[in-house]
Protein backbone atom coordinates (compact mmCIF):
# COMPACT_ATOMS: atom_id res chain seq x y z
CA UNK A 1 0.00 0.00 0.00
CA UNK A 2 1.00 3.25 -1.09
CA UNK A 3 1.91 6.10 1.99
CA UNK A 4 -0.02 9.00 2.19
CA UNK A 5 1.96 12.39 2.30
CA UNK A 6 0.80 14.90 5.03
CA UNK A 7 2.04 18.33 5.15
CA UNK A 8 1.70 19.75 8.87
CA UNK A 9 3.10 22.26 11.55
CA UNK A 10 5.04 21.10 14.08
CA UNK A 11 6.15 23.06 17.03
CA UNK A 12 6.25 26.24 14.45
CA UNK A 13 8.38 24.63 12.29
CA UNK A 14 6.98 23.00 8.63
CA UNK A 15 6.88 18.85 8.68
CA UNK A 16 6.03 16.88 6.04
CA UNK A 17 5.85 12.94 6.56
CA UNK A 18 4.60 9.60 5.23
CA UNK A 19 2.44 7.46 7.08
CA UNK A 20 0.19 4.30 6.43
CA UNK A 21 -3.28 5.20 6.91
CA UNK A 22 -4.10 3.05 9.90
CA UNK A 23 -0.93 4.68 11.94
CA UNK A 24 -1.54 7.36 14.50
CA UNK A 25 -0.48 10.38 14.84
CA UNK A 26 1.60 9.00 17.74
CA UNK A 27 3.12 6.39 15.62
CA UNK A 28 4.29 8.89 13.54
CA UNK A 29 5.52 11.41 16.22
CA UNK A 30 7.80 8.63 17.87
CA UNK A 31 8.46 6.37 15.34
CA UNK A 32 8.91 8.54 12.41
CA UNK A 33 9.70 12.01 13.68
CA UNK A 34 11.76 10.71 16.79
CA UNK A 35 9.74 13.37 18.87
CA UNK A 36 9.72 10.80 21.17
CA UNK A 37 8.97 13.32 24.70
CA UNK A 38 4.67 12.30 23.78
CA UNK A 39 4.79 8.79 25.56
CA UNK A 40 2.52 5.91 24.45
CA UNK A 41 0.90 4.54 27.65
CA UNK A 42 -3.04 2.81 27.28
CA UNK A 43 -3.35 3.68 23.51
CA UNK A 44 -6.59 3.77 24.18
CA UNK A 45 -7.35 7.44 25.34
CA UNK A 46 -7.80 6.79 28.90
CA UNK A 47 -4.66 7.59 30.48
CA UNK A 48 -2.78 10.84 28.82
CA UNK A 49 0.48 10.12 28.08
CA UNK A 50 0.73 11.22 24.64
CA UNK A 51 -1.29 14.12 24.99
CA UNK A 52 -0.63 16.94 22.37
CA UNK A 53 -1.94 19.93 21.34
CA UNK A 54 -4.00 19.75 17.28
CA UNK A 55 -4.76 23.56 16.37
CA UNK A 56 -5.47 24.64 19.91
CA UNK A 57 -7.15 21.59 21.43
CA UNK A 58 -5.82 19.12 24.02
CA UNK A 59 -6.10 15.49 22.18
CA UNK A 60 -4.47 11.85 22.37
CA UNK A 61 -1.96 11.76 19.91
CA UNK A 62 -3.34 7.80 20.07
CA UNK A 63 -6.76 8.46 18.83
CA UNK A 64 -5.96 9.76 15.87
CA UNK A 65 -4.63 9.08 12.33
CA UNK A 66 -1.69 10.65 11.18
CA UNK A 67 -3.48 11.09 7.93
CA UNK A 68 -6.11 13.12 10.01
CA UNK A 69 -3.00 15.60 10.64
CA UNK A 70 -2.79 16.79 7.14
CA UNK A 71 -3.05 20.73 7.38
CA UNK A 72 -3.20 20.67 11.26
CA UNK A 73 -0.62 22.71 13.84
CA UNK A 74 0.75 20.66 16.10
CA UNK A 75 2.33 21.22 19.34
CA UNK A 76 4.21 18.57 21.20
CA UNK A 77 6.35 18.31 24.51
CA UNK A 78 9.51 18.86 22.72
CA UNK A 79 8.02 23.04 21.73
CA UNK A 80 7.69 23.82 25.28
CA UNK A 81 10.57 25.09 26.44
CA UNK A 82 12.49 27.90 24.17
CA UNK A 83 15.90 25.96 23.95
CA UNK A 84 17.25 25.60 27.54
CA UNK A 85 14.64 27.73 29.11
CA UNK A 86 12.16 25.88 30.40
CA UNK A 87 8.51 26.41 30.41
CA UNK A 88 7.77 27.59 34.09
CA UNK A 89 5.49 24.65 34.38
CA UNK A 90 8.70 22.25 33.77
CA UNK A 91 10.89 24.35 36.19
CA UNK A 92 7.54 23.87 38.76
CA UNK A 93 7.30 20.46 38.20
CA UNK A 94 11.13 19.96 38.89
CA UNK A 95 11.35 22.65 42.31
CA UNK A 96 8.34 20.64 43.68
CA UNK A 97 9.22 16.99 43.16
CA UNK A 98 6.25 16.89 40.91
CA UNK A 99 6.67 13.54 39.22
CA UNK A 100 8.78 9.96 40.04
CA UNK A 101 9.15 8.26 36.95
CA UNK A 102 8.42 10.81 35.06
CA UNK A 103 6.39 8.74 32.03
CA UNK A 104 3.15 10.43 32.71
CA UNK A 105 4.90 14.13 32.73
CA UNK A 106 5.06 15.58 29.42
CA UNK A 107 0.97 14.44 29.16
CA UNK A 108 0.86 16.43 32.20
CA UNK A 109 2.77 19.09 31.19
CA UNK A 110 0.70 19.68 27.70
CA UNK A 111 -2.43 19.81 29.32
CA UNK A 112 -1.45 21.74 32.32
CA UNK A 113 -0.33 24.20 29.59
CA UNK A 114 -3.68 24.24 27.60
CA UNK A 115 -5.16 24.77 31.07
CA UNK A 116 -3.57 27.77 32.50
CA UNK A 117 -3.18 29.42 28.50
CA UNK A 118 -7.35 29.88 28.42
CA UNK A 119 -7.73 29.83 32.71
CA UNK A 120 -4.55 31.09 34.54
CA UNK A 121 -6.97 31.24 37.81
CA UNK A 122 -8.55 27.97 38.34
CA UNK A 123 -9.50 26.44 41.39
CA UNK A 124 -8.07 23.22 42.78
CA UNK A 125 -11.55 21.46 41.71
CA UNK A 126 -10.94 22.88 38.24
CA UNK A 127 -7.06 21.56 37.96
CA UNK A 128 -8.63 18.52 39.45
CA UNK A 129 -11.26 17.63 36.34
CA UNK A 130 -9.05 19.42 33.66
CA UNK A 131 -6.08 16.48 34.19
CA UNK A 132 -8.67 13.68 35.20
CA UNK A 133 -7.21 12.56 31.67
CA UNK A 134 -4.07 12.00 32.58
CA UNK A 135 -3.07 9.11 34.72
CA UNK A 136 -0.25 9.50 37.28
CA UNK A 137 0.36 6.20 39.35
CA UNK A 138 3.46 7.60 41.44
CA UNK A 139 2.76 10.40 42.38
CA UNK A 140 -1.18 10.23 43.94
CA UNK A 141 -1.76 13.54 42.22
CA UNK A 142 -1.30 15.88 45.24
CA UNK A 143 2.51 17.72 43.97
CA UNK A 144 1.32 17.93 40.52
CA UNK A 145 -2.01 20.06 41.05
CA UNK A 146 -0.41 22.10 43.51
CA UNK A 147 2.71 22.60 40.58
CA UNK A 148 -0.24 23.61 38.25
CA UNK A 149 -2.05 25.76 41.13
CA UNK A 150 1.02 27.65 42.18
CA UNK A 151 2.76 28.12 38.65
CA UNK A 152 -0.98 29.91 38.02
CA UNK A 153 -0.68 31.79 40.79
CA UNK A 154 3.20 32.67 39.48
CA UNK A 155 1.49 33.95 36.34
CA UNK A 156 -1.42 36.07 38.10
CA UNK A 157 1.50 37.77 40.08
CA UNK A 158 3.45 38.52 36.82
CA UNK B 1 -6.78 0.32 5.13
CA UNK B 2 -7.41 3.43 3.28
CA UNK B 3 -8.17 7.01 4.21
CA UNK B 4 -10.21 9.61 2.70
CA UNK B 5 -11.24 12.42 3.58
CA UNK B 6 -13.69 14.20 1.45
CA UNK B 7 -15.09 18.13 1.86
CA UNK B 8 -18.52 17.44 0.76
CA UNK B 9 -21.54 15.30 1.61
CA UNK B 10 -21.85 13.87 -1.96
CA UNK B 11 -18.55 12.93 -2.05
CA UNK B 12 -18.29 10.70 1.34
CA UNK B 13 -21.86 9.10 0.15
CA UNK B 14 -19.75 7.80 -3.22
CA UNK B 15 -16.81 6.80 -1.34
CA UNK B 16 -18.89 4.77 1.22
CA UNK B 17 -21.21 3.62 -1.39
CA UNK B 18 -18.19 2.45 -3.48
CA UNK B 19 -16.24 0.59 -0.32
CA UNK B 20 -19.52 -1.96 -0.48
CA UNK B 21 -20.81 -1.98 3.52
CA UNK B 22 -16.32 -2.44 4.24
CA UNK B 23 -16.10 1.22 4.40
CA UNK B 24 -16.28 2.93 8.29
CA UNK B 25 -17.38 6.79 8.79
CA UNK B 26 -14.90 8.14 11.35
CA UNK B 27 -15.77 11.81 13.15
CA UNK B 28 -13.77 12.18 16.04
CA UNK B 29 -12.22 8.28 16.38
CA UNK B 30 -12.68 7.80 19.84
CA UNK B 31 -14.11 4.77 19.81
CA UNK B 32 -13.18 3.85 16.00
CA UNK B 33 -9.54 3.63 16.68
CA UNK B 34 -9.47 1.81 19.66
CA UNK B 35 -11.63 -0.60 18.09
CA UNK B 36 -9.63 -1.10 14.73
CA UNK B 37 -6.73 -1.31 17.35
CA UNK B 38 -8.14 -4.03 19.18
CA UNK B 39 -9.36 -5.79 15.84
CA UNK B 40 -13.02 -5.60 16.16
CA UNK B 41 -13.40 -3.89 13.17
CA UNK B 42 -11.51 -3.85 10.19
CA UNK B 43 -12.75 -1.61 7.31
CA UNK B 44 -10.62 -1.38 4.11
CA UNK B 45 -11.64 2.67 3.71
CA UNK B 46 -12.13 4.76 6.69
CA UNK B 47 -14.14 8.14 5.62
CA UNK B 48 -13.15 10.85 7.51
CA UNK B 49 -16.06 13.29 7.94
CA UNK B 50 -14.50 16.17 9.94
CA UNK B 51 -13.58 18.23 6.31
CA UNK B 52 -17.41 18.62 5.48
CA UNK B 53 -18.54 21.98 6.61
CA UNK B 54 -22.07 20.99 7.64
CA UNK B 55 -21.00 17.87 9.82
CA UNK B 56 -18.44 20.95 11.88
CA UNK B 57 -21.42 23.79 12.15
CA UNK B 58 -23.54 24.38 14.70
CA UNK B 59 -26.19 26.97 13.58
CA UNK B 60 -28.79 28.73 15.85
CA UNK B 61 -32.41 30.00 13.98
CA UNK B 62 -35.79 30.90 15.19
CA UNK B 63 -37.12 27.68 14.49
CA UNK B 64 -34.33 25.77 16.54
CA UNK B 65 -30.53 24.43 16.80
CA UNK B 66 -28.43 22.49 14.07
CA UNK B 67 -25.66 21.02 15.57
CA UNK B 68 -23.09 19.20 12.78
CA UNK B 69 -23.33 15.39 13.89
CA UNK B 70 -19.05 15.78 14.28
CA UNK B 71 -18.95 19.34 16.26
CA UNK B 72 -16.84 18.04 19.37
CA UNK B 73 -17.59 18.67 22.68
CA UNK B 74 -15.55 20.92 23.52
CA UNK B 75 -17.25 22.99 20.87
CA UNK B 76 -20.36 22.10 21.80
CA UNK B 77 -19.46 23.35 25.77
CA UNK B 78 -18.58 26.38 24.67
CA UNK B 79 -21.19 27.78 22.62
CA UNK B 80 -23.18 29.76 24.99
CA UNK B 81 -26.43 29.84 22.74
CA UNK B 82 -27.05 26.39 22.58
CA UNK B 83 -25.61 26.17 26.34
CA UNK B 84 -28.42 28.46 27.51
CA UNK B 85 -30.95 26.61 25.24
CA UNK B 86 -30.07 23.16 25.73
CA UNK B 87 -28.50 23.38 29.11
CA UNK B 88 -29.25 19.56 29.74
CA UNK B 89 -27.68 18.49 26.21
CA UNK B 90 -24.55 20.14 26.83
CA UNK B 91 -24.36 18.50 30.19
CA UNK B 92 -24.87 15.04 29.07
CA UNK B 93 -22.22 16.12 26.25
CA UNK B 94 -19.46 16.77 28.52
CA UNK B 95 -19.96 14.46 30.86
CA UNK B 96 -18.18 12.23 28.25
CA UNK B 97 -14.49 11.00 28.75
CA UNK B 98 -11.68 13.45 29.36
CA UNK B 99 -10.62 17.00 28.39
CA UNK B 100 -8.83 15.16 25.57
CA UNK B 101 -11.40 13.30 24.47
CA UNK B 102 -13.81 15.96 24.69
CA UNK B 103 -11.46 17.78 21.81
CA UNK B 104 -12.65 14.97 19.49
CA UNK B 105 -15.58 13.25 20.58
CA UNK B 106 -18.69 14.03 18.57
CA UNK B 107 -22.74 13.42 19.29
CA UNK B 108 -23.05 11.79 16.07
CA UNK B 109 -20.05 9.49 16.90
CA UNK B 110 -21.84 8.51 20.42
CA UNK B 111 -24.76 7.94 18.77
CA UNK B 112 -23.59 5.32 15.96
CA UNK B 113 -21.10 3.91 18.27
CA UNK B 114 -24.25 2.19 19.78
CA UNK B 115 -23.68 1.92 23.16
CA UNK B 116 -26.39 1.50 25.25
CA UNK B 117 -24.61 3.31 27.55
CA UNK B 118 -23.75 7.00 25.38
CA UNK B 119 -24.54 9.82 27.61
CA UNK B 120 -25.95 11.83 24.60
CA UNK B 121 -28.32 9.41 23.60
CA UNK B 122 -31.14 9.97 26.03
CA UNK B 123 -30.39 13.51 26.36
CA UNK B 124 -31.27 13.77 22.32
CA UNK B 125 -34.22 11.94 22.58
CA UNK B 126 -35.53 13.91 25.26
CA UNK B 127 -35.06 17.09 23.09
CA UNK B 128 -36.89 15.46 20.48
CA UNK B 129 -33.82 15.74 18.48
CA UNK B 130 -34.01 14.53 14.83
CA UNK B 131 -31.47 13.11 12.41
CA UNK B 132 -30.53 14.65 9.32
CA UNK B 133 -29.21 11.80 7.32
CA UNK B 134 -27.22 11.29 3.94
CA UNK B 135 -27.19 8.61 1.60
CA UNK B 136 -27.16 7.02 -1.68
CA UNK B 137 -30.88 8.06 -2.13
CA UNK B 138 -30.59 11.88 -1.39
CA UNK B 139 -31.28 12.92 2.43
CA UNK B 140 -34.19 11.97 5.15
CA UNK B 141 -34.55 12.69 8.65
CA UNK B 142 -35.30 10.39 11.59
CA UNK B 143 -36.00 10.62 15.48
CA UNK B 144 -32.86 10.06 17.02
CA UNK B 145 -34.77 6.90 18.81
CA UNK B 146 -35.23 5.56 15.89
CA UNK B 147 -31.42 5.33 14.90
CA UNK B 148 -30.00 2.37 17.61
CA UNK B 149 -31.48 -0.87 17.57
CA UNK B 150 -28.77 -2.93 19.58
CA UNK B 151 -25.75 -2.34 21.08
CA UNK B 152 -22.80 -1.89 18.08
CA UNK B 153 -26.44 -2.12 15.81
CA UNK B 154 -28.14 0.79 14.04
CA UNK B 155 -30.98 1.34 11.32
CA UNK B 156 -28.45 3.79 9.37
CA UNK B 157 -28.40 1.84 5.52
CA UNK B 158 -25.44 1.21 3.68
CA UNK B 159 -23.17 4.13 2.91
CA UNK B 160 -25.85 6.73 5.09
CA UNK B 161 -24.26 8.79 7.84
CA UNK B 162 -25.95 11.39 9.92
CA UNK B 163 -24.96 14.56 9.17
CA UNK B 164 -26.57 17.00 11.95
CA UNK B 165 -28.68 17.20 14.61
CA UNK B 166 -31.97 19.33 14.45
CA UNK B 167 -33.06 20.18 17.69
CA UNK B 168 -36.91 22.07 18.03
CA UNK B 169 -37.14 25.50 18.79
CA UNK B 170 -37.40 26.22 22.28
CA UNK B 171 -40.46 27.02 23.56
CA UNK B 172 -41.31 29.32 26.79
CA UNK B 173 -41.20 27.55 30.30
CA UNK B 174 -39.23 24.92 29.05
CA UNK B 175 -35.93 23.39 29.93
CA UNK B 176 -33.90 19.74 29.35
CA UNK B 177 -31.45 18.00 31.98
CA UNK B 178 -29.54 14.77 32.12
CA UNK B 179 -28.06 13.22 34.81
CA UNK B 180 -26.04 9.95 35.04
CA UNK B 181 -25.21 7.34 38.24
CA UNK B 182 -21.21 6.53 38.15
CA UNK B 183 -19.50 4.76 40.52
CA UNK B 184 -16.87 7.56 40.87
CA UNK B 185 -17.02 11.24 39.66
CA UNK B 186 -15.51 11.58 36.71
CA UNK B 187 -14.28 9.35 33.36
CA UNK B 188 -16.46 6.47 33.41
CA UNK B 189 -19.33 4.80 31.30
CA UNK B 190 -22.96 5.37 32.93
CA UNK B 191 -24.35 2.65 35.01
CA UNK B 192 -27.71 4.56 34.61
CA UNK B 193 -28.43 8.19 32.30
CA UNK B 194 -31.47 10.00 32.39
CA UNK B 195 -32.33 12.75 30.49
CA UNK B 196 -35.73 14.92 30.86
CA UNK B 197 -37.07 17.60 29.09
CA UNK B 198 -40.07 19.65 30.09
CA UNK B 199 -42.32 22.18 29.19
CA UNK B 200 -44.68 24.37 31.71
CA UNK B 201 -47.33 26.52 31.34
CA UNK B 202 -47.65 30.12 33.33
CA UNK B 203 -48.96 28.07 36.42
CA UNK B 204 -46.93 25.72 36.38
CA UNK B 205 -48.04 22.80 34.86
CA UNK B 206 -46.33 20.40 33.34
CA UNK B 207 -47.52 20.71 29.25
CA UNK B 208 -44.90 18.32 27.34
CA UNK B 209 -42.47 16.13 28.63
CA UNK B 210 -39.90 13.54 27.51
CA UNK B 211 -38.33 10.99 29.55
CA UNK B 212 -35.40 9.01 28.32
CA UNK B 213 -32.98 6.55 30.31
CA UNK B 214 -29.77 5.34 28.90
CA UNK B 215 -27.69 2.12 30.09
CA UNK B 216 -30.70 0.44 31.50
CA UNK B 217 -31.49 -1.73 28.18
CA UNK B 218 -30.33 -3.04 24.84
CA UNK B 219 -30.62 0.84 23.39
CA UNK B 220 -32.25 4.12 24.73
CA UNK B 221 -35.54 4.09 26.17
CA UNK B 222 -37.94 6.57 25.46
CA UNK B 223 -40.13 6.08 28.80
CA UNK B 224 -43.68 7.40 27.79
CA UNK B 225 -45.37 6.00 30.61
CA UNK B 226 -42.78 8.27 32.47
CA UNK B 227 -43.81 11.59 30.18
CA UNK B 228 -47.54 10.71 30.74
CA UNK B 229 -47.39 10.59 34.57
CA UNK B 230 -45.76 14.30 34.54
CA UNK B 231 -48.10 15.65 32.31
CA UNK B 232 -51.28 18.05 33.72
CA UNK B 233 -49.66 17.64 36.79
CA UNK B 234 -47.55 20.42 38.70
CA UNK B 235 -44.73 17.98 39.00
CA UNK B 236 -45.90 17.05 42.65
CA UNK B 237 -44.64 14.31 44.93
CA UNK B 238 -47.77 12.01 43.56
CA UNK B 239 -46.92 12.80 40.16
CA UNK B 240 -42.74 12.13 40.71
CA UNK B 241 -43.60 8.93 42.39
CA UNK B 242 -45.60 7.49 39.46
CA UNK B 243 -42.91 9.04 36.97
CA UNK B 244 -40.30 7.23 39.07
CA UNK B 245 -42.21 4.01 39.42
CA UNK B 246 -42.75 4.33 35.66
CA UNK B 247 -38.65 4.49 34.77
CA UNK B 248 -37.75 1.43 37.04
CA UNK B 249 -40.82 -0.36 34.84
CA UNK B 250 -39.27 0.13 31.68
CA UNK B 251 -35.74 -1.01 32.46
CA UNK B 252 -34.19 -4.33 31.00
CA UNK B 253 -30.89 -3.81 32.10
CA UNK B 254 -27.72 -6.19 32.04
CA UNK B 255 -26.62 -7.26 35.61
CA UNK B 256 -22.70 -6.61 36.34
CA UNK B 257 -20.09 -6.31 37.92
CA UNK B 258 -20.73 -1.88 37.90
CA UNK B 259 -24.38 -2.35 38.95
CA UNK B 260 -27.03 -4.71 39.49
CA UNK B 261 -30.36 -5.56 37.61
CA UNK B 262 -32.04 -4.13 41.05
CA UNK B 263 -29.63 -1.65 41.42
CA UNK B 264 -30.04 0.00 37.92
CA UNK B 265 -34.02 -0.39 37.90
CA UNK B 266 -34.35 1.75 41.17
CA UNK B 267 -31.08 4.54 40.07
CA UNK B 268 -33.16 4.67 36.99
CA UNK B 269 -36.25 6.32 38.92
CA UNK B 270 -34.47 7.98 41.24
CA UNK B 271 -32.31 10.04 38.61
CA UNK B 272 -35.41 10.26 36.50
CA UNK B 273 -37.20 11.82 38.84
CA UNK B 274 -33.78 14.09 39.91
CA UNK B 275 -33.61 14.85 36.22
CA UNK B 276 -37.48 16.39 36.47
CA UNK B 277 -36.74 18.49 39.36
CA UNK B 278 -33.49 20.07 37.86
CA UNK B 279 -35.24 20.32 34.32
CA UNK B 280 -38.36 21.87 36.60
CA UNK B 281 -36.45 24.39 38.16
CA UNK B 282 -34.56 25.74 35.04
CA UNK B 283 -37.88 25.62 33.39
CA UNK B 284 -39.46 27.96 36.03
CA UNK B 285 -36.64 30.82 35.33
CA UNK B 286 -37.04 31.12 31.37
Amino acid sequence: MTRQHVTTEINGEPQDFLCDAQETLLDVLRDELHLTGTKEGCSSGDCGACSVMVDGRLVCACLLFGVEAEGKKIETIEGMAEGDKLHPLQTKFLEEAALQCGFCTPGFLVAAKALLDRNNNPTETEVRYWLAGNLCRCTGYDKIVRAVMDVAADMRGA
Amino acid sequence: MEYKAPSSIDEAVMLLAQANGKAHVLAGGTDLLVQIRAGFTKPTLVVDVKNILELRTISVADDGVCIGAAVTGAELGEHDAVKAAWPGLVEATELIGSTQIQGRASLGGNLCNASPAADTVPALVAASAICLIAGPNGQREAPVEQIVTGPGQTSLKNSEFVVQFQLPKKLPRSADAYLRFIPRTEMDIAVVGAGVNLTLDKKGICQQARVALGAVAPTVLLVEAGAKALIGSTLDDAALDKLRAAASAACNPIDDKRGTVEFRVDVAGVLAKRAVLIAKQRAEMN
